[in-house]
């Protein structure tokens, strides 16, 4: 059962074929269940909960368990820190194994290693919130002039200053939960659990807990498992999440993964009530772009694509490749009437460039607002792709773009190919017929 | 009908005759112990002129539910001078003192064993069902062969009868904390120990009051009853009304239990509810305030991350 090889440092939880079953002779059960009984076919015997669960969490990350209520993810999460036994697999938590060690062990390791949120917020009623939010470095020994100090820094971390000599009665469920957090992270563990942490708070305040936690975890480099009923707020929260179905994972995955390529019915019927706008990103929608040229290849050249594209807009890059802007079709056509040969002068910069990662739903805005495709960029403003309206249109009503004709990519032409033909032949004989046109 | 007789009767007599030859040490030591105690605590209610017992439960009476209650101890406590009870009422008061701290000193640290084991509690619960129906008279014959006549057999027989309600409303209260919150203390590394002491006992406490209570409300009766064996005091007196039938002196002491009895209730179910009304209160929330802006003070205060909104 032990393993003598430590983990590697990178994963704070390992979760290694994970049983529970309750009943009179709970080995019996799993012994079934490995021999490949269904979890009904053992149902006059017990209950099986969870039923061989494997996982690894990596340091830093936040890991949802998504199940509804009765798939076993509430059982799951109280064998991660002991407090219900495993009946048969092992629990590693930041490279020790906590199955079948002694109660002091144990207690050790939650003082050090592991600490919680729950649902009902399960806070001391007759303390204050600075000496529940203290309670963890009590238990760990720690003076009380020291642990009220570091409380009280906690305290304003998680947004309760000027509350800490209240009593949670006080509070409101919201900040009920805050002085819950506050005194997981006051416990300074590596690994957090939250048990349906928000589930008990009204839908403004869980999405204003997220996207503190978010925060917080991103500032403190906390291992968060979180468990949930809630798929958009699995989908929020998640580095990867874990979806359970009667005690079995079913699907591992990150948001997108899990939504984008569901493992089986059960996960595509769940994900498809999902927002889909608040999961998918710029990055897993973007469209190649085709009409796209650099800022030195002339407007001839930049009419030339518009024309075989049949665009009125065109991409400009920089010569490294930047993001420059957009040059419009009436524009280059008056460049070259006039025989200029740069570009620069009509470039604008009226298209809205978003980086990979932003979610769909802040680009429905700017796409309302002008009829340009979104630039997506990089952190080094390189031009990565383009999401048009149809195109955002389509991923957040889960449409799929690629059943008929070429996708309407850019705005189409203003300007018939047979007038653009038909300059570019007049002016001719002053330019180099060929510059440099890219397209990607 | 047989004339076969289940000899139940019997077998327990033989039986407590044989703990009285064999164990008579012990209940010798119980005896000495008990009636030390009841000497005690009747010395310090008796020995007191009238006035300064009065003046002190009028004070606890003050500062535990106010000045209402405060007057209404002093004009009962008056009432039951006035009927000629002080002694007796003093008495009584001493007898009950002694078997309701005894019963609760047994019947908490029962209820918290029969909370955290189901085995106990399966065995306990019986056994208070046994002590809590059997007819309480019954108690005072073996408690009278084994403890001779006088204070003691009352004390005992009372413990017994008392303790019931204890043991059940300890247990309860501790089971029915929030499972929650105790496992928030499992969770953060908190000892069996601890888990008790600072999360299970302080949300039982009205529950364990409410048992307390009851304790004390049953000692009182059953010391009336307990005046059948010479432990005297007002029980001694009702037990004379009742041989000589005489209504006045049977009313005045019956009232002045009644009266001991509302003063008992009162006070101890105060003491169950968390925010007790009294100035003994208000002193606590204030004390409790200084000393959590006294720690607030000495811890730095860091103004540190964006704070959004209260929620």
């Amino acid at each position: 059962m032990t393993e003598s090889i430590p983990r590697p440092a990178t994963i704070a939880v390992k979760a290694d074929h994970l049983y529970k079953a309750f009943g009179r002779r709970p080995h019996e059960i799993v012994k079934k269940l490995k021999a490949g009984k269904s979890r009904a076919e053992i149902s006059n015997l017990g209950v099986a909960a969870v039923i061989d669960a494997s996982f690894e969490v990596k340091k830093g990350e936040i890991f949802v368990v998504m199940g509804l209520s009765g798939s076993g993810k509430s059982t799951l999460i109280r064998m991660l820190n002991g407090l219900w036994d495993t009946t048969s697999g092992t629990v590693t938590v930041g490279g020790t194994d906590i199955t079948g060690v002694s109660a002091r062990d144990l207690r050790d390791v939650r003082r050090k290693s592991i600490s919680m949120v729950f649902q009902h917020f399960a806070l001391l009623p007759h303390r204050t919130v600075i000496d529940n939010v203290a309670y963890g470095l009590e238990i760990q020994g720690m003076g009380r002039t020291e642990r009220l100090a570091k409380a009280q820094t906690i305290i304003d971390l998680v947004g309760l200053a000027g509350w800490a000599d209240n009593s949670p009665s006080e509070l409101s469920g919201g900040m009920q939960q805050r002085v819950g957090l506050g005194r997981a992270l006051a416990a300074d563990t590596d690994v957090l659990l939250m048990d349906e942490a928000f589930s008990a708070l009204d839908p403004l305040i869980r999405r204003e807990m997220q996207e503190q936690l978010i925060e917080l975890q991103a500032a403190l480099g906390k291992t968060i498992i979180f468990i949930t009923h809630d798929l958009n707020e699995a989908m929020f929260l998640g580095d990867r999440i874990a979806v359970m179905r009667d005690g079995r994972i079913v699907q591992i995955g990150t948001p997108e993964e899990i939504l984008t390529d569901p493992a089986n019915d059960y996960v595509a019927q769940f994900v498809q009530d999902v927002d889909r706008a608040r999961v998918l990103t710029a990055a897993s929608v973007m469209e190649p772009v085709r009409s796209v040229i650099t800022k030195t290849a002339g407007p001839r050249a930049a009419l030339r694509t518009m024309r075989d594209l049949q665009t009125s807009v065109t991409f400009v890059l920089n010569r490294d490749r930047s993001f420059a802007g957009i040059v419009r079709d009436r524009d280059v056509l008056g460049l070259v009437k006039n025989g200029e040969t740069d570009l620069r002068g009509i470039i604008r910069d009226d298209a809205t460039s978003v980086l990979p990662e932003t979610a769909l739903v802040d680009l429905v805005e700017p796409s309302v607002g002008s009829e340009l495709p979104i630039a997506v960029v990089d952190e080094k403003n390189r031009l990565l792709g383009v999401i048009p309206r149809v195109t955002l249109l389509a991923a957040i009503g889960n449409v799929n773009t690629n059943t008929g004709a070429l996708p309407i990519v850019m705005p189409p032409a203003t300007i018939s190919i047979s007038q653009i033909t038909k300059i570019l032949g007049d002016t001719a004989e002053d330019m180099p017929i060929d510059a440099e046109g890219v397209r990607a | 009908m047989t004339d076969f007789r289940l000899p139940l009767g019997s077998l327990v007599e033989s039986f407590v005759d044989y703990i009285t030859d064999t164990f008579g040490f012990i209940f010798d030591f119980i005896r000495a112990l008990f009636a030390g105690a009841y000497d005690g605590v009747e010395i310090l209610l008796g020995a007191p002129p009238f006035w300064a017992i009065m003046l002190v439960l009028g004070v606890l009476a003050f500062g535990i539910r106010g000045w209402k209650f405060a007057v209404g101890t002093i004009v009962g406590l008056l009432v039951i001078l006035g009927v000629d009870q002080w002694d007796n009422a003093m008495d009584t008061l001493a007898l009950v003192l002694v078997a309701s701290v005894l019963a609760i000193a047994l019947s908490v640290p029962l209820g918290i064993l029969a909370a955290k084991s189901t085995l106990a509690s399966n065995i306990i619960r019986p056994v208070l069902d046994f002590m809590q129906t059997m007819p309480a008279f019954v108690y005072l014959i073996p408690a009278l062969i084994l403890f001779r006549i006088g204070v003691v057999p009352g004390i005992v027989a009372t413990i017994i009868f008392a303790m019931a309600p204890g043991v059940r409303l300890t247990e309860l209260g501790i089971r029915s904390v929030d499972k929650e919150v105790v496992e928030a203390g499992q969770a953060f590394g908190a000892s069996p120990w601890r888990i008790l002491r600072q999360i299970q006992l302080p949300l039982a406490t009205p529950t364990i009051m409410a048992g307390i209570n009851q304790v004390i409300m049953l000692s009182l009766s059953m010391v009336v009853i307990s005046g059948l064996v010479g432990a005297g005091g007002l029980g001694a007196q009702v037990i004379a009304s009742l041989n000589r039938i005489d209504i006045a002196l049977g009313f005045e002491a019956g009232l002045a239990v009644v009266i001991l009895a509302i003063f008992l209730d009162r006070i101890t179910a105060s003491l169950g509810s968390s925010e007790s009304a009294g100035f003994f209160g208000s002193l606590r929330r204030v004390l409790r305030a200084r000393r959590v802006t006294d720690a607030a003070a000495s811890a730095p205060r860091t103004a540190s991350a964006p704070q959004p909104s209260r929620v």
